[in-house]
């Protein structure tokens, strides 16, 4: 109950403040009225959890900013307030769609954000582009990405594909294993539906050359909740390292399973989930050396800074993946608004070509993808850092073997 | 006559619909079409003959399947006589099976069967042919799905229609009310009820096909949604499963109120949702029709 | 390693069992198909969580208390919501199917309030998971009181059905919802407390859940899923039926993941659910004709 009033209270608090705020400043505002910015994110069903964490505090945390600042700011200067028109999309994508199709013809919204989720955000995409409005694809991890980018031109892909994150993770083992650290036996579980097969069947290939060998290999469906038995089976497969293409309910179940049974691979990565701030206390306090998909640059002020507001207005810290790029995302189109203003063209342009100061540091889309992205972080301290690429700036040196649970 | 004119314009009139209204006003027609269409199929096997069938996804979800496999390699006419003939084999199958199953049984089964299919799927996907998710990706525009469907719900109505009237339907209405007197009034009851289970089945299969081209990117967690089960079960028995129009008069209605809930209060939408549910089950027990008429007999003292 | 096929099994087993309990009781006594018993087993776990996070009370300490709470809360609602539609049913088989709708809306109201009042993230607890040597078999300590409760409350069950007088009354009401005013059985009374009885149990397979599971608002659907396969495979109503179909659903469920592939284990569960309905619909134990 207290979660959801108190940013209720917020907002309301918020518009309030601007509203005082619109009055001193005058004319400029008055006259153009807000920005209608919409979107149909999951309240319901089960992407209601994805959303949940990623998706909608960050969509709430940036308009509260924009807004208490005075609003977007328009290429002649002047400022005007954002007003979100949401609706809920019941996981369904039948009826997604006919919420775009909404805001688009019948709300006529200035811009529309993307829903949580790959199928959503392909769902949505032919009418984005039919529309012509501008779509800032994050939370959605495809392979296909540069088909997609090719196909929708206003489309952007912000959180690259299985085979990069698979690779990132390649990466650090090998480096591992040419150590001497671990050996080159590999225990990996994938999670049945398009992200963990994506991401399998990226690793395969990887792992093959660069000479691993996958002494265990094997799917596991979606809504599995005992993973005694997998753990058993990795356990005895005799590999230094254990990989779960996992979303949260596993990750979290494998995590105690492991823990549970006392088993305590050189390498535990596991997928969504790892970066979520409630690890380190589903982890029982022992997150350290555990490593996961995403990661962000802890060090870097513009981060802390992003954690502390999000902390503040939402209760809780960001996930250290896919919030802080869902973040950035929307100071991108905040920037590319106040350089070239709402036009639906100029702004699909500007964000393709342009550079942009976000959380995540400068921001330049490659053919309309996000390329500079952290692929694998790792639990050090109290908080979860990005180890690869380890040429970017700003990675970690990965602690391997993990400590023991 | 009138009971065939009027319904024809009606159709007319909403065949034309599409040329002037927005294209969230198609995107809202082609929802309660969809719907429709669903809840008719439905209530064409189950309203008379009292099977809850919850299966309505399993068939819904394997045509939107079929589409997303077969839309690169054959032509859309193909893929849809594809679709239908999949989805009447597996009721076929499955009907053979299990329509000896009566009351809860059965309604269990059906569920499960949802799940069944779409467990197989996955892991046929993911162990055989290595990817899990495909795109659809048609030239097939919005108006053209809603013509489709639109066809889809008057064919169903139709069927309906007829049905009731033929000795099918008597059959049919029989095994409802007692399966013991309708097999000794001579009824093959196996055989009655697999036709109209197929039957339905088919359309239910071939209205996931047709909404499918919507999706572009298919999964089976997402076109397996068991609510979709619900909802449909719900919109007919709302209407009342046993009336021709009934599940017509249940479904549009329902779906208007989702679409307004879902979007004036995204925060408390199941909240209101579960209410309206249970509001449903103790204020229209027989169906929006059946207490309508019993309003009027009322009204104008007490008639039939 | 068939040791350890046998063990994780059995204690899979017994958390699938003790979560059945209470479904095949409300649905063999009381004639109510409840849709929304996943969604009473995340109220009580929800409750738990929150009892532990903010006031510090041990998930162990708190499980008695959810589960008195869970027996009132499923008393009042029989008497509110459930009462009327067995009264308006009568002896048709209407039952089935409004208390089927009636549930399925509850189910939502459930889920929304949840979703309201804890958020849409995913819940999880560290409590005694560390592990516990079983005959070489290292098992989480959360798992083990887990599947002792369910030996518990499950054999408690048994004797009391099989043994007292308030059992028989039970049972004669499961057998013959009918004929059983006539030897002065107050029917309405024993459903009420069959609902209930459910209700409490379905709160202690919930806070022993929240133990060791994650979930979040809207996966109760799941534990519905679950506890449904079990009832319908050991029979409605049938205590003794749940205990030993739900231990073995999770012999087969670890048996499959081990030995043939942990992509076929739910599979394999309704594979196996659906030949039960068609060959013994009855269920597997079941003894009623």
């Amino acid at each position: 109950m207290t979660r959801i009033s108190r940013r209720a209270a917020l907002r309301a608090l918020s518009i309030c403040m601007t509203s005082t705020l619109a009055f001193g400043a005058g004319s400029a505002l008055a006259q153009d009225g807000p920005v209608k910015i919409g979107y149909a994110v999951a309240r319901t069903g089960p992407n209601a959890t994805g959303a949940g964490i990623t998706t909608i505090p960050n969509y709430e945390l940036w308009v509260d900013t924009v807004n208490k600042a005075g609003g977007l700011t328009m290429p002649d200067g002047s400022q005007r307030m954002i007003e979100v028109v949401e609706y809920d999309n019941r996981s369904a994508n039948e009826d997604l769609v006919r919420s775009i199709e909404r805001l688009a013809t019948q709300d006529k919204v200035d811009l529309i954000l993307p829903p949580w989720g790959t199928g959503g955000n392909l769902a949505i995409a032919p009418l984005m582009a039919r529309f012509g409005y501008p779509q800032l694809a994050v939370t959605a991890v495809t392979d296909k990405a540069p088909d997609f980018a090719a196909r929708w031109d206003r489309s952007f892909w912000m959180l690259g594909g299985g085979h990069d994150y698979a690779g990132g993770l390649v990466d650090v083992l090998t480096k591992a294993r040419d150590a001497g650290t671990i050996n080159n036996k590999v225990a990996v579980v994938s999670v049945a539906d398009g992200f963990g097969i994506d991401l399998i069947t990226g690793a395969r290939p990887a792992f093959a050359e660069a000479g691993f060998e996958l002494v265990y290999d094997k799917t596991y469906p979606l809504g599995t909740s005992d993973f005694a038995a997998i753990m058993s089976e990795a356990q005895g497969s005799g590999a230094d390292s254990f990989v779960a293409f996992s979303y949260p309910p596993g990750s979290f179940g494998m995590t105690k399973t492991a823990q549970s049974m006392n088993y305590n691979p050189a390498v535990f990565y596991i997928s969504v989930g790892g970066a979520f701030p409630i690890y380190p206390g589903v982890a029982d306090g022992k997150a350290e050396g555990v490593m996961a998909i995403g990661g962000v640059d802890a060090e870097s002020p513009a981060i802390q800074e992003y954690f502390t507001r999000h902390t503040a207005f939402v209760g809780s810290p960001p996930d250290s993946w896919a919030s802080a790029i869902t973040y950035a995302s929307l100071e991108m189109l905040a920037q590319a608004i106040e350089r070239v203003g709402l036009d639906h063209a100029a702004l699909a342009e500007e964000l393709s070509g342009g550079t942009f100061e976000t959380v995540v540091g400068e921001v330049k889309l490659e053919d309309n993808q996000l390329r500079d992205l952290w692929w694998i972080g790792q639990w050090q301290g109290d908080a979860f850092r990005a180890i690869g690429p380890a040429d970017k700036t700003g990675a970690a040196t990965p602690i391997i073997p993990k400590p023991e649970w | 006559m009138s009971r065939i004119i009027l319904p024809l314009i009606g159709l007319a009139l909403l065949a034309i619909v599409p040329l002037i209204v927005t294209d969230y006003g198609l995107g809202l027609l082609i929802g309660a079409a969809t719907y429709v269409t669903l809840a008719s199929a439905w209530a064409l096997f189950s309203g008379q003959t009292h099977y809850i069938s919850l299966a309505t996804v399993a068939f819904y979800g394997t045509g939107a399947y079929t589409v997303a496999v077969l839309n690169e390699t054959l032509g859309y006419g193909a893929v849809l006589l594809c679709a239908a003939l999949i989805g009447g084999t597996i009721a076929l199958v499955v009907g053979l099976a299990t329509l000896r199953l009566r009351g809860v049984y059965f309604v269990i089964f059906s569920f499960g069967l949802a799940e069944l299919v779409r467990q197989l799927i996955t892991w046929y996907e993911v162990n055989v042919t290595g990817t899990l998710g495909r795109y659809i990706f048609l030239d097939i525009t919005t108006r053209q799905i809603y013509w489709q469907m639109l066809g889809l719900a008057a064919i169903t109505i139709a069927l309906t229609a007829w049905i009731h009237r033929s000795r099918l339907g008597m059959a049919l209405r029989v095994i409802g009310d007692d399966e013991t007197v309708a097999a000794h009034s001579g009824i093959n009851l196996a055989r009655v009820k697999l036709l109209a289970f197929v039957l339905s089945a088919v359309i239910l299969t071939l209205a996931g096909a047709i909404t499918s081209p919507r999706y572009v990117y298919v999964e089976p967690s997402i076109v397996f949604n068991p609510t979709i089960s619900f909802l449909t079960v719900i919109m007919a028995l709302l209407g009342g499963a046993n009336r021709l129009w009934g599940p017509t008069l249940g479904a549009v209605p329902l779906f208007l109120i989702f679409e307004w809930l879902s979007s004036n209060f995204p925060d408390s939408y199941p909240i209101l949702l579960g209410l309206l549910f249970i509001g449903v089950v103790f204020l229209v027990p027989n169906g929006l029709i059946a207490s309508t008429e019993r309003l009027l007999g009322k009204a104008k003292g007490a008639r039939g | 390693m068939l040791s350890t096929t046998l063990i994780l099994g059995l204690v899979l087993g017994g958390t699938y069992a003790l979560l059945a309990l209470g479904l095949t009781l409300q649905y063999g006594i009381a004639r109510i198909m409840n849709l929304a018993y996943g969604e009473f087993t995340l109220i009580a776990a929800f409750l738990v969580v929150a009892s532990f996070q903010h006031l510090g009370v041990p998930p162990l300490v708190a499980l008695p208390f959810v589960t008195i709470a869970g027996y009132g809360f499923g008393w009042l609602l029989y008497q509110v919501m459930m009462r009327p539609l067995v009264a308006r049913s009568g002896s048709s088989g209407r039952l089935e199917v409004d208390s089927i709708l009636a549930t399925f809306g509850l189910l939502f109201l459930i889920q929304g309030v949840l979703l309201v009042g804890f958020g849409a993230n995913f819940t999880s607890i560290s409590y005694l998971d560390r592990g516990i040597d079983v005959l070489g078999v290292s098992v989480a300590l959360n798992r083990l009181i887990a599947f002792a409760i369910c030996v518990l409350a499950g054999g408690a069950l048994v004797v009391a059905l099989q043994k007292t007088r308030w059992g028989l009354i039970m049972r004669a009401v499961a057998l013959t919802p009918g004929s059983a005013p006539l030897v002065g059985i107050d029917v309405n009374r024993v459903a009420r407390q069959g609902f209930a009885i459910g209700s409490a149990l379905a709160a202690t397979a919930g806070a022993s859940i929240s133990m060791y599971q994650t979930f979040s608002a809207t996966g109760g659907v799941v534990f519905t899923m679950k506890a449904l396969v079990i009832v319908i495979m050991g029979g409605v109503g049938n205590v003794p039926g749940a205990l030993a179909a739900g231990l073995a659903l999770g012999l087969l469920e670890t048996f499959v993941a081990t030995a043939i592939d942990p992509g076929l284990t739910l599979a394999a569960t309704f594979a196996i659910f659906l030949l039960v309905l068609l060959w013994r619909p009855q269920g597997l134990f079941g003894a009623r004709t």
